[in-house]
């Protein structure tokens, strides 16, 4: 009997902790992943030759990417696993994974799939969030962590989630210039949810003494204007404060987010359900407690559900342990893990209502605001489609093109939703999500036609 | 009609400023960058944009930098475009801000 042929999508925290499970259990799974070199987005690495430490990189979390990457870089190096960097899964069929990379084209068949693809920023539009010298919050720490720049001289950083606060810590330490950070989330909202954060005590004391640090930068419960912008891009950021004073704040960089996204394309294709969850306010594919979609595809990590990278290795863990007990093969104890997940949980619970997505402001933007970034729709146009086509999403892309831009509706499909249920008077779950289409990346059509053999 | 660009990037360098030169050409102007930059850090650090049109909204410098919002192709010389934050730049890229002539 051959060894069954075992993919995982995703080399982050949870794709990792997904093979050593594997390997530990005798297999040897294929690793697809979009990065240079392993760790995912939170534990990215920069390229070879640069010299900072994790400790520099990674601060207190330096021990956890330490680790991780020394079990996957062991893995690769002792030939139990195959890892295809700089590669990425644009969709299935009958034949299996079609990859994407340095060597062209390729189809990799595969009897059990593990998805492990992360998330990213979750984007509301603000008024002028098109120009260049906008960019997320994670691409400001990127930018900081694996290239060692600052994106522009005089940054404002806004949205709300843990991100801004770390993301506005590490651009201070490393000399940046942060002229202040926008949280919309309500303090009244921030407390009441420090009990369920203090399910992670050591972390939340963490989080509030990063805050500490950012000292008078630092606004709760703002509403955002717009981002003034000229030819080169944004010049300020016109805000108000909780006690509604009209502010502006000079820049010539943005960096904004609310929290994340669970990155689900590769999932619908492989069939997920999903459900508009409230909290999270956005669609999670439909699991089983393990991350087991059905024997033989399995999520795992922040593509599944948002805990972070403490949750998404143990979410690996699960998800190869749930796939190597329906192969019938010994699978390892999961009680702890299990019990880890609900801790965990509670904590993000808290994250997510400590700093919730800003459901109001997206609803209030004016017509003249973009809210798909690639192709330039607007509010007001999306309103209008709303208006002779109805309130579907899948619909509303159609006629309005909302979500067929390059990102394929990554960084617009949530506001637009909230938009759409608005002019409606319907809520966002009653909207519905967008269909996945492959492939789940653009792909230059010469790569399709570099095709290589089938694996 | 292309629109001169102003000369001035928008990344500020921080750290890691210790690495081998890299020789590029933008719009057939010589310029350097460092070995280990991804083409976005090497082009934005002399440039304020990736790409540049007459259209307003087809002015773009990146977006997520993970490969997710796909704002950040730049053109090269022999007609092929690249995605900015996800390849390193190479000794001896030739990078247009526009696409190249022969373009339909």
């Amino acid at each position: 009997m051959t060894d069954p042929r075992i993919l995982i999508v995703g080399a982050g925290p949870a794709g990792i902790r997904a093979a050593e499970t594997l390997v530990a259990a005798g297999l040897r799974p294929v690793v697809v992943d979009e990065g240079a070199r392993a760790g995912g987005q939170i534990y990215r690495r920069p390229p070879e030759g640069f010299t900072r430490p994790p400790e520099v990189l990674y601060g207190p979390e330096a021990p956890k990417a330490r680790a991780l990457h020394g079990v996957f870089d062991r893995l690769v190096a002792e030939g139990r696993v195959e890892h295809l960097p700089q590669s990425a899964v644009l969709g299935f069929s009958t034949a299996g994974a079609h990859v994407t990379g340095p060597q062209g084209s390729r189809v990799i068949a595969h009897d059990q799939l593990i998805l492990a693809t992360g998330a990213t920023d979750r984007l509301a539009p603000v008024p002028g969030w098109q120009a260049p010298g906008v960019y997320s919050l994670g691409a400001t720490q990127i930018a900081l962590k694996a290239q060692g720049v600052a994106l522009g001289q005089r940054v404002v950083l806004m949205g709300s989630g843990p991100l801004l606060t770390l993301v506005a810590y590490q651009m201070l330490g490393a000399g940046a210039v942060v002229e202040a950070v926008l949280d919309t989330a309500p303090l009244s909202a921030q407390i009441a949810a420090l009990p369920a954060m203090f399910a992670r005590p050591a972390l939340a004391l963490r989080g509030l003494s990063m805050r500490a640090r950012l000292g008078r930068r630092y606004h709760a419960g703002v509403t955002l204007h717009e981002i003034e912008t000229d030819v080169r891009g944004p010049v300020a950021v016109r805000w108000s404060s909780a006690s509604g004073r009209g502010k502006r704040s000079l820049c010539d960089t943005v960096g904004m987010g609310w929290h994340l996204r669970a990155e689900t394309q590769l999932a619908g294709l492989a069939g997920a359900e999903f459900d508009h969850s409230e909290i999270w306010a956005q669609w999670l594919p439909r699991t089983d407690r393990l991350g087991r979609l059905r024997p033989g595809v399995y999520l795992a990590g922040d593509g599944l559900r948002i805990l972070g990278a403490d949750g998404a290795e143990v979410a690996g863990r699960l998800a190869a342990a749930a796939c190597l007990a329906d192969m019938g093969r010994p699978a390892p104890e999961i009680a702890a893990d299990l019990a880890r997940l609900a801790r965990l949980e509670r904590f993000a619970q808290g994250l997510a209502r400590a700093f919730p997505w800003p459901a109001a402001m997206v609803r209030s933007l004016p017509d003249t605001a973009v809210v798909c970034r690639c192709e330039g729709v607007t509010a007001g146009t999306l309103r209008a489609t709303v208006d002779h086509g109805g309130a579907d999403a899948n619909r509303v892309k159609s006629l309005g093109r909302i979500g067929m831009g390059r990102c394929q509706g990554r960084f617009c499909q949530l506001a637009a939703a909230e938009l759409i249920a608005a002019h409606a008077g319907t809520d966002p779950a009653q909207v519905g999500r967008l269909r996945d289409q492959a492939p789940v990346r653009p792909v230059l059509a010469g790569a399709l036609a570099r095709s290589g053999g089938s694996g | 009609m292309i629109t001169p660009l102003p000369t001035k990037g928008r990344i500020h360098r921080l750290a890691e400023t210790g690495r081998a030169s890299v020789a590029f050409t933008l719009d057939g102007v010589a310029q350097v960058g460092m070995a280990g930059d991804t083409v976005l850090t090497a082009v934005l650090t002399v440039a304020p944009v990736l790409r540049w049109s007459e259209f307003g909204a087809e002015v773009r410098a990146g977006f997520c930098l993970m490969g997710a919002c796909q704002d950040c192709w730049i053109w090269q010389e022999d007609g092929a475009r690249l995605r900015g934050c996800s390849t390193p730049i190479a000794e001896g890229m030739r990078l247009l801000t526009h696409p190249p002539e022969s373009w339909p």
